[in-house]
């Protein structure tokens, strides 16, 4: 090559400074890589993050009475919410209802019904006969709405519009830790007993992953162990066990023991046939059924991170404390279990976090009081279209989820993440 | 860890009652799939052993369903789509990610592993509230997207890992014998890391075949997907038409166990040759 350099500044073939060209090729080259990255990025930002996003908003949005009837929003926001609103407020009241679109007044009134039930019906009622009431002189109007239904001499009533009258409001965040605002004083109270649900609903999540993590903890380090110390050959045989139900659909090992502890289902017979017990035992539809399918689903992803820190620990310490005197369990607790914290931490987080979010499971082989979160997250979405409670109610999984998960990339490291 | 010569009773106790321990975690660990299988030849539609006599009548049933040939015939669709988006997309981004360092990188990396960390509950309701603004709701098109969306972090990690041990001085040695990128990539690269394209693609693919969820919320009665539809009928009647599909589903999993097994014994194979 004849890039010989004239001056001390050293110059590519083509006469350009080797130190501009090395850069000039060092930008190139993050550039190709921003490029690949690029239409992922856009993929799963554009598809994924953005939806998730907005549809964490909706547990702050309030949308219904602003979309449905704008200016009286506008008007009962202003109200202090003593005695009753004014007149015109009224007035102003009654002639959005009268043109108020059919959708967005069926939206409105199940959403003040979430308040009060029965106002929806009220509502109706009062909707059907407001063309009579814009026609009232203004110190009827009261009167007028009284009229229609006795129910609006209760101030609560009027006091429920407003607090539907702003577009954002921590309302449906309240309501997923069985909170709300107080009618006349806007404190913030605990709901009646009958309707407080979420509270017990998120201390069950977190029981049952607990429990659950535990459960795959003492069932996952003794056959972890085995398979760390024995030879290749063998626990490689052994591994396809742990293997098996890893790659087998959550749904199949669900049925699967749906089939097997049902009252005439294989374990009940067998232990009737043994004489164990002489009737038929609850096995499923309760939460013992949710403890035994959930360990036996998350059981692998305890063992195969516990094994493969196992796995890297030399054998020969455990020697090395016998022959020092420690008895085996001594030499276990003191010198091998530090060692493979690392795997022990990353398999109880990763059951914990993946426990969280259990939805089929406990659906299938769980009674009605083990039904965990996101059970009551597809419920408000879906049956119930309660979007805002339901999105309150993600955020709260979502959140403990994140917090669990920065915990283990601390801990672990997410590019550890154990897929094989 | 065999028992030494020297071992006491008591050592012999403890080492017995430990495999015997060991063994029966195992057994919890495979016969509840395992069980599954016999009983979807069972001529009785009951789930009792012994079984009165042996037959193939609940996977006539399946094959003469529509509604189930629909389920097959969709999830199969639906998950090769999804694994060609995910493997063609997943792949680039891992080649980018590997290709250079530049800030904000582990934010990049934490933004694409994202969709394994959300809880699938709330994956499927925001794919929802999303997916029905754009009219995707109901049909393929959803659900490939949004099983891509869920399988791109499995073939991340699995092509990243594959990349971590490739040496990039075979192609700077491509390029210095004349090899533009796109020919040392498709000659040089892409040989070398395609046990790990093609494994992250069975975990893109296993992940979409399994998923339910997403499609409780996407699928519609019409286009169901096999696991939507088994889901239907357990909460209906667990017929042993569902241990058929079940069966058929476990017989799946194993086949790619195997393939993703064969493929993990090739690469060690190959670093063994090398080194």
């Amino acid at each position: 090559m004849a890039s010989t350099a004239e001056t001390d500044v050293m110059m590519a073939a083509d006469g350009v400074p080797l130190k501009i060209k090395l850069r000039r090729a060092e930008r190139m080259r993050k550039i190709w890589a921003l490029g690949l990255i690029a239409p992922l990025f856009i993929f799963i930002v554009g598809g994924f993050i953005v939806p998730i996003i907005s549809l964490m908003t909706l547990s702050v949005e309030d949308p219904e009475l602003n979309e449905a009837l704008p200016r009286t929003a506008e008007i009962f926001s202003q109200w202090d919410g003593e005695g009753y609103p004014s007149e015109e407020a009224m007035l102003v009241f009654a002639e959005e209802l009268s043109t108020a679109d059919r959708g967005e007044f069926g939206r409105v009134s199940k959403r003040l019904n979430y308040d009060i039930s029965g106002f929806k019906s009220m509502l109706k009622a009062t909707a059907r006969a407001s063309d009579e009431l814009t026609l009232l002189p203004a110190d009827q109007i009261l009167q007028g709405f009284i009229d229609i239904d006795d129910d609006w001499e209760d101030q609560a009533y009027w006091r429920a519009i407003k607090g539907a009258s702003s577009a954002y409001s921590d309302y449906y965040m309240l309501w997923a830790v069985d909170l709300k605002r107080d009618g006349e004083t806007g404190e913030i109270i605990s709901v009646d007993e009958g309707r407080a649900v979420y509270v017990e609903v998120l201390i069950r999540t977190i029981e049952i992953s607990f429990a659950v993590t535990i459960l795959c903890f003492l069932m996952g380090l003794p056959i972890a162990y085995l398979l760390a110390t024995l030879p290749t050959a063998k626990s490689n045989l052994l591994l396809i066990l742990v293997l098996l139900p890893f790659w087998t659909s959550l749904l199949v090992r669900t049925t699967s023991w749906l089939v097997l502890l049902q009252n005439e289902g294989l374990v009940n017979d067998l232990g009737i046939w043994i004489g164990l017990w002489n009737e038929p035992l609850e096995l499923v539809r309760n939460r013992l059924g949710v403890y035994i399918a959930m360990t036996h689903i998350l059981l692998p992803f305890m063992v195969l991170p516990m094994f493969s820190v196992m796995k890297s620990i030399n054998p020969w310490h455990m020697r090395a404390a016998a022959s020092l005197g420690a008895p085996g369990w001594k030499a276990f607790l003191k010198v091998y279990m530090p060692q493979c914290m690392p795997g022990v931490g990353a398999g109880t987080l990763l059951v914990f976090i993946l426990s969280l979010g259990y939805y089929i499971t406990p659906a299938l082989v769980g009674g009605p009081d083990d039904q965990m979160i996101s059970y009551w997250i597809v419920q408000n979405m879906g049956r119930n279209a309660n979007w805002g409670l339901g999105a309150a109610l993600s955020l709260i999984l979502l959140v403990l989820t994140m917090v669990m998960f920065f915990i283990y990339n601390r801990f672990v490291g997410i590019d550890n993440l154990k897929v094989n | 860890m065999a028992l030494p010569s020297y071992a006491t009773p008591l050592d012999r106790a403890w080492y017995y009652s430990y495999r015997v321990l060991c063994g029966l975690i195992f057994a919890f660990l495979v016969i509840p799939i395992l069980v599954i299988i016999p009983l979807s030849f069972n001529s009785e539609p009951y789930f009792t052993y012994p079984m009165p006599g042996f037959s193939l009548r609940w996977y006539e049933e399946f094959f003469n369903s529509p509604q189930w040939l629909l389920g097959l015939k969709n999830s199969i669709i639906v998950g090769i789509f999804a694994t060609l988006v995910a493997s063609v997309l997943g792949t680039l981004a891992a080649l980018g990610l590997n290709r250079a360092e530049f800030p904000g990188k582990p934010l990049i990396m934490g933004v694409l592993i994202s969709p394994i960390i959300v809880p699938i509950v709330i994956t499927a309701a925001g794919m929802f509230y999303f997916y029905s603004r754009l009219g995707l709701t109901g049909t393929l098109a959803g659900l490939v997207f949004a099983h891509a969306t869920i399988g791109v972090p499995f073939v991340i990690i699995t092509v990243s890992a594959t990349l971590a041990g490739f040496d990039n001085n075979l192609v700077r040695a491509g390029a210095s014998l004349g090899a533009g990128p796109v020919k040392t990539f498709f000659k040089i690269t892409m040989p070398l890391i395609l046990p790990g394209i093609v494994s992250g693609g069975l975990f893109a693919f296993i992940t979409s075949w399994d998923e339910l969820v997403i499609a409780i919320f996407l699928a519609g009665t019409e286009e169901h997907t096999l696991p939507r539809r088994m889901w239907s009928g357990i909460r209906e009647l667990l017929s042993p038409t569902i241990m058929a599909v079940a069966t058929l589903l476990i017989l799946t999993s194993i086949a790619l166990m195997v393939v993703m097994e064969l493929l993990r014994r090739r690469t060690e194979r190959l670093r063994g040759i090398r080194v």
